[in-house]
């Protein structure tokens, strides 16, 4: 059982957990994941770190409560534990001293993209942050992003803080300077990734991406989070989840995405069912 | 008293029914059944079925004390040998071991030996088995199991009743390896007879740690350097699914059988939505693959509601991989045997969904390695099976992910650990491996004879170990 110790609203929908996970805050790298499983019932879910602490042995989550079981992620309270905790998987981030280091992240992929802006600051890279959102409310992390940026670029699609512009904008216009940026990591939903690697394919620059398909056991057993990159077939959970975005074959792995979409209304049906029933396993 | 020259049968689930349903295909022997079938053993002195069996279980042993009526002596004659007996007696292909051995054999029909192994292991089960916690000399050394499918079990077992401390670590969440994931709940309840064997390792000592990757949470070097372990056995099975490589693999509806199995048997997805994990199975579903995995594939998916189910296989019947059993189960459900048929595209619409699959039909042409005549394709001789599932149960290699992070551990060209068929040594001092890592996928019972192996020779190590 892994206890929450702190829950933390970030924005409408968006939770951020502090979770007791010291073997995995022992090991867990930037750009790692781990895979949860709430109770008896549920479904094994992947989330990226979001932060971990060696010393206090906890690891940060943050997700967006978009499918039920999220929704009943967000739930849980402080003082809950949740079952099943695993990780820390996958490969960990490449960090070095590069250079110039874009570090792109879109809505809840701002999280993940945070460990690796603050390793790639540590290795004493120029560290040029965009994060985008919707809008103003529900965009995280931008204190902790400005600490670790040398640079922070914010976007919002309605113009509600910074430019109103996608992150490919100010993207562009970053490749276009005089400035040699060495490379660009991208975190977001898959359409900004694939225009983040669209954007930076002409210049040439190095640009990874962090893939989050759908998968059950996270190491490399089931194979359902196969992508295509470079005509080749991988598995985002023990090959990925980064690589490299001019290689990867976004649109299969958006329609791979959309798999389970009838399910998803089934199971929010069932859980909102369940709720009225007055189950209230999950209230204190 | 003359000696029927068959077995007995075990009464089974009408195949219309248990088509539809995830409850147990076979029954089970009732007391009468179960006596008249050990009626038939000769208990033979030289005792052939033995030498059949990977983990030598003393056969006529058992039997003899069957048909006595004295089930708990039963039980522990057994257990000396075997510490899964309800599972084996479920999933060993006995076929090709013990009963391939017995004297019966030669003239009629093998004495059931499975069917008795798993007839003893319920009736102890049901009744409420005691088993003794062992108490731990505190000097007792240490040894981590990699692993806690059938091989991890078996060694885990035969060395807490040596006196080690034995913790095991599982990936997933919940212990026994291909026993939960792959192999139905309709074979093999899970709940039942799985949990059940395994809580007894609990009961001797074992100390089980779930959601404990190695090569990951730790390292096999930090158990050895840093964990206080003094021994380690690795039996991560043969995980890692093979694709065909053919165009279209990667649309929606196309899984791997490890997929399609784990969500299914350990993710409990056929009580979707009460169970949170999803699965989809269309109405009509190929598996390729001529294998136990694939017959698993395809009776799950007919289970799942789908209204046709094929096995789509390159090699005629003859060669089906599948036990008999399996094969004669699927047929009497309803799964259609598309042979001589090898996949070569799988074909998709607009959205990214399954529409077909494109075959070509084979011929078979002179014998290859294996021994088993090669499949030849036929020239234009290709059509298009109209599905839109695809099940790909075409074998599983090796997950590399302990090999990578091991310093010193040996592998071949394929990924398997490389280790003695005998002790399970591997080039790595105090390192251990036995199961499907070893050999590549194989069966049940041959991972348990390899841990129980392997659970000597770290004795002996251990044992040497101290002495120095």
């Amino acid at each position: 059982m892994y206890k929450i110790l702190v829950k933390q609203q970030l924005a409408p929908s968006v939770q951020l957990f502090e979770v007791e996970a010291p073997l995995i805050a022992k090991k867990a790298q930037p750009g790692q994941f781990i895979i949860l499983r709430i109770d008896e019932e549920g479904e094994r879910i992947p989330l990226t770190i979001a932060d971990f602490n060696r010393e206090t042995g906890t690891i940060t989550l943050i997700f967006q409560e978009v499918g039920a079981s999220t929704v009943e992620l967000g739930r849980l309270h402080e003082g809950d534990c949740i079952l099943d905790l695993v990780g820390p998987l996958g490969k960990a981030t490449h960090i070095q001293k590069f250079g110039t280091v874009v570090c792109v992240g879109g809505g809840i992929g701002i999280a993940p993209v945070y460990p690796i802006a603050r390793g790639m600051k540590e290795a004493g890279n120029e560290v040029i942050s965009i994060i985008g959102a919707r809008s103003k409310d529900i965009l995280i992390y931008e204190k902790e992003m400005a600490a670790v940026s040398d640079e922070l670029i914010i976007t919002t699609d309605d113009g509600s803080k910074g430019l109103k512009a996608l992150v490919t904008q100010p993207l562009k216009e970053l490749l276009d300077s005089d400035k040699t940026i060495s490379l660009v990591v991208a975190i977001g939903p898959v359409i900004m990734m694939k225009f983040v690697a669209e954007t930076t394919r002409p210049y040439g620059v190095p640009t990874v991406v962090s893939l989050n398909p759908i998968m059950v056991d996270g190491t490399g057993m089931c194979g359902g989070c196969r992508v295509s990159v470079g005509n080749e077939n991988k598995f985002a959970c023990v090959d990925g989840p980064e690589f490299d975005g001019h290689k990867v074959d976004f649109n299969v792995l958006m329609s791979r995405q959309r798999m389970y979409k009838p399910h998803e209304k089934q199971h929010s049906e069932h859980l909102a069912g369940k709720q009225e029933g007055g189950c209230k396993c999950h209230s204190h | 008293m003359s000696l029927s020259l068959n077995k007995n049968p075990m009464p089974e689930q009408d195949p219309k029914v248990r088509a539809k349903n995830f409850a147990e295909v076979t029954l089970g022997y009732t007391a009468e059944l179960a006596q008249a079938e050990a009626e038939r053993c000769l208990q033979c002195k030289a005792a052939p079925c033995r030498k059949g069996c990977p983990v030598q279980i003393d056969i006529p042993g058992f039997i003899k004390h069957v048909k006595a009526g004295e089930m708990d002596a039963s039980i522990a004659k057994i257990k000396e040998a075997n510490g899964l007996p309800a599972v084996c007696g479920r999933v060993c292909p006995q076929e090709e071991q013990c009963e391939k051995h017995c004297v019966l054999a030669k003239k009629g029909e093998a004495v059931a030996i499975g069917r008795l192994e798993r007839y003893v292991a319920d009736m102890a089960r049901n009744k409420g088995e005691s088993v003794d916690t062992l108490a731990y000399a505190d000097d007792a050394q240490k040894v981590a199991i990699v692993g806690s499918g059938p091989s991890g079990l078996s060694a885990a077992g035969d060395l807490a009743k040596m006196g080690y401390k034995v913790t095991m670590f599982e990936a997933l969440h919940l212990p026994g390896g291909v026993l939960m994931y792959g192999i139905p709940e309709f074979r093999l309840p899970k709940d039942e007879v799985v949990q059940a064997e395994i809580n007894n390792l609990r009961k001797l000592g074992v100390d089980i740690v779930v959601n404990a990757v190695i090569g990951s949470t730790f390292t096999v070097d930090e158990l050895l350097e840093e964990e206080g372990f003094d021994a380690v056995f690795i039996g991560t099975g043969a995980g890692l699914p093979y694709f065909m490589d053919v165009p279209g693999e990667n649309l929606n509806g196309v899984y791997s059988a490890n997929e399609f199995l784990t969500r299914c048997n350990l993710m409990k997805a056929y009580r979707f939505p009460q169970s949170a994990t999803p699965i989809h199975v269309g109405k009509r579903v190929a598996v390729v693959g001529g294998g136990n995995v694939a017959m698993d594939g395809a009776r799950t998916a007919l289970r799942l509601g789908a209204e046709q189910v094929s096995i789509v296989y390159r090699r005629s019947e003859k060669e089906l991989p599948a036990r008999l059993e399996e094969v004669h189960h699927a047929k009497e459900e309803g799964i259609h045997f598309q042979l001589l048929t090898a996949p070569t595209a799988v074909l998709g619409n607009e959205d990214g969904w399954v529409t077909g699959l494109q075959c070509i039909r084979m011929e078979l042409g002179e014998a290859d390695a294996s021994g088993r005549r090669r499949p030849v394709e036929v020239p234009g001789s290709e059509f298009v099976l109209d599905v839109d599932t695809v099940i790909i149960a075409i074998g599983q290699g090796p997950n590399p992910l302990v090999q990578s992070t091991t310093k010193g551990l040996e592998t071949n060209k394929k990924g398997n650990i490389n280790a003695d068929a005998e002790t399970g040594a591997t080039s790595k001092v105090g390192v251990f491996a036995g199961g499907d890592i070893v050999t590549g996928a194989a069966t049940v019972i041959l991972a348990m004879g390899a841990g129980k192996k392997a659970a000597v020779a770290i004795d002996q190590y251990l044992k040497e170990k101290k002495s120095k």
